[in-house]
């Protein structure tokens, strides 16, 4: 897994090297800077807290002088902060129509796609309800929770549920996936929908109900660079890193699923 | 005519002063800017807004009738006996006055959310409390009856007791004293100290949210509405307009209670 990584990790900084050199080429003839320097904010939907956090502790190291500030939120909170000024250079969101949002408005370049995601089923550590399934939710003795409409975890759920003509009465809609683990995870509720990236990350304090792919919602993530961006040519670094080099391999690791 | 001096008005004041008043006045200003005054009668009476008042009114009303029914005991406990342990007691109960609301609501999930023991019992009667609209009146009334404890213990304080006493030398019985004298004559600082938790209740968010939970009807009062449409939906219109009727009703309080009321803290 480590030589892995290490090998990942070339091809990823040879492949930023190579864009540099191609998209600066008014740089002169000498050897063009390390373009993954300097500071950097980055917007991200509060799922990929893990793999972020994790791939950026490589990145400081293997880039010495880069530092990025993340903040990790629902995706149309994050949105909604950009429209209104927030000073980011890359954000990344749980699905496109988030993200479609600034590209109407003319906020970012061209989205790029980051991964893939997933819906599964949260419960208690043990599964002490039983529950197995999609349908299982509808039982109105159980308390679930589902993410607010508009927030891309729970449009994802909407989504299934209504292919599977399901009706789920949620006790609470959450603001993003974070909130809803936590209210599993406290015994508030008994189930939650959430990505499967969740369940991996919360570690055995909670337990994954698998849903299979033929009922489940598979979405995108995107991630772009703001026009507003003050460090343009580290934040066009950091996504071309994040779609092909070191943060894939994290993100796998935290079970995503490739764009392509 | 030493008034005059003080008269004059300091140039070097007068400009933060003037700083002062913009701090607050800018941002609603923006906010009244913002609204879509075309749309905003149809908006007012749309379900999702209708909803969410009702809800508010009701829970900042149960809120507000649980701090009377416990607090004005407390008040007049703490304002006319010599209850040991009198000032640890009044620290204690203004503390949500100072606290940041979500610390309420994390402290009222981990007292009373459904695992624990308090929540277990509740549970085999069938009342749980996260999630329901009773969680969200008492995150309300947690922040909001500090205010009613303080407003009526200053009422109590400052009136003199001379007219118990007069009650007492006729013959009137202790419990007749308190209904007939006592707080008929704190009644103006109780309506002070209802009404000031009251508008607490109707705008508290942090508690509730943490501790109940958002779902339209049940605890979606207006403030998570506003919060939800901005953050959740990106509906900034809709957070704009239940920004607004959330300004009204602040307005309509502080009009209210203007001189009324507000005589009983002086």
């Amino acid at each position: 897994m480590k030589i892995r990584t290490r090998t990942l990790l070339v091809f990823g900084t040879t492949a930023i090297a190579l864009a540099g050199c191609g998209s600066s080429p008014s740089s002169g003839p000498s050897a063009s800077p390390d373009p993954l320097s300097g500071s950097i904010t980055v917007f991200a939907a509060s799922s990929l807290t893990s793999a972020f956090n994790t791939a950026e502790k490589g990145l400081e190291v293997d880039h010495p002088g880069f530092t990025a500030q993340y903040s990790y939120g629902s995706s149309q909170a994050l949105v909604t902060q950009v429209i209104n000024g927030a000073p980011a250079d890359v954000i990344a969101t749980a699905n496109t129509s988030t993200m479609q949002q600034l590209v109407a408005k003319g906020l970012v370049n061209t989205p790029e796609a980051l991964c893939k995601n997933k819906l599964e089923i949260i419960v208690a550590p043990g599964n002490p309800k039983g529950i197995k399934t999609l349908a299982d939710l509808a039982n109105p003795s159980l308390s679930v929770v589902l993410a607010q409409p508009g927030v891309p975890v729970g449009d994802y759920a909407t989504k299934a549920l209504a292919a599977a003509h399901i009706t789920v009465t949620p006790k609470s809609l959450q603001l993003d996936d974070a909130l809803l683990v936590e209210q599993v995870e406290s015994g508030n509720a008994d189930a939650a929908l959430v990505f499967v990236t969740d369940v991996v990350t919360a570690g055995g304090k909670v337990t994954g109900v698998p849903i299979p792919d033929a009922q489940n919602v598979i979405g995108t993530y995107e991630i772009a660079v703001l026009k507003a961006s003050t460090h343009a040519a580290a934040a066009q670094a950091f996504v071309t890193d994040a779609v092909s080099g070191d943060v894939q391999t994290q993100l796998l690791a935290d079970g995503f699923l490739k764009a392509s | 005519m030493i008034r005059g001096v003080t008269r004059r008005p300091l140039l070097g004041l007068l400009i933060p002063a003037a700083v002062a008043v913009l701090f607050i006045a800018l941002p609603l200003i923006g906010l009244l800017l913002h609204v879509d005054w075309s749309n905003l009668p149809s908006q007012l009476v749309s379900t999702d807004v209708l909803t969410a008042l009702r809800l508010s009114l009701e829970c900042s009303i149960i809120a507000v009738a649980v701090s009377l029914i416990i607090g004005v005991p407390l008040a007049y406990l703490l304002a006319r006996t010599g209850l040991p342990g009198r000032r640890v007691i009044r620290g204690l109960v203004t503390l949500p006055l100072v606290l940041p609301p979500v610390v309420g609501g994390i402290a009222l999930q981990t007292a009373l959310g459904r695992t624990t023991p308090i929540g277990t019992v509740l549970d085999h009667f069938g009342i749980v409390l996260p999630f329901s609209t009773a969680g969200a009146a008492i995150a309300e009334a947690f922040v909001g009856f500090p205010f009613l404890v303080i407003t009526v213990e200053a009422g109590l304080r400052q009136r003199d007791d001379h007219f118990e006493e007069m009650a007492a030398t006729l013959g009137a019985r202790p419990w007749r004293r308190f209904w007939q004298v006592t707080m008929p004559l704190a009644a103006p600082s109780i309506a002070a100290g209802a009404a000031l938790c009251w508008a607490r209740a109707l705008g508290e968010f942090g508690a509730t949210i943490t501790f109940a939970g958002s779902f339209p009807g049940t605890t979606e009062t207006l403030p998570i509405a506003a919060y939800t449409s901005f953050e959740g939906s990106g509906q900034i219109g809709m957070a704009i307009t239940l920004s607004l009727l959330l300004l009204a009703i602040s307005v309509l309080v502080l009009v209210v209670l203007r001189d009324r009321w507000l005589g009983a803290l002086r």
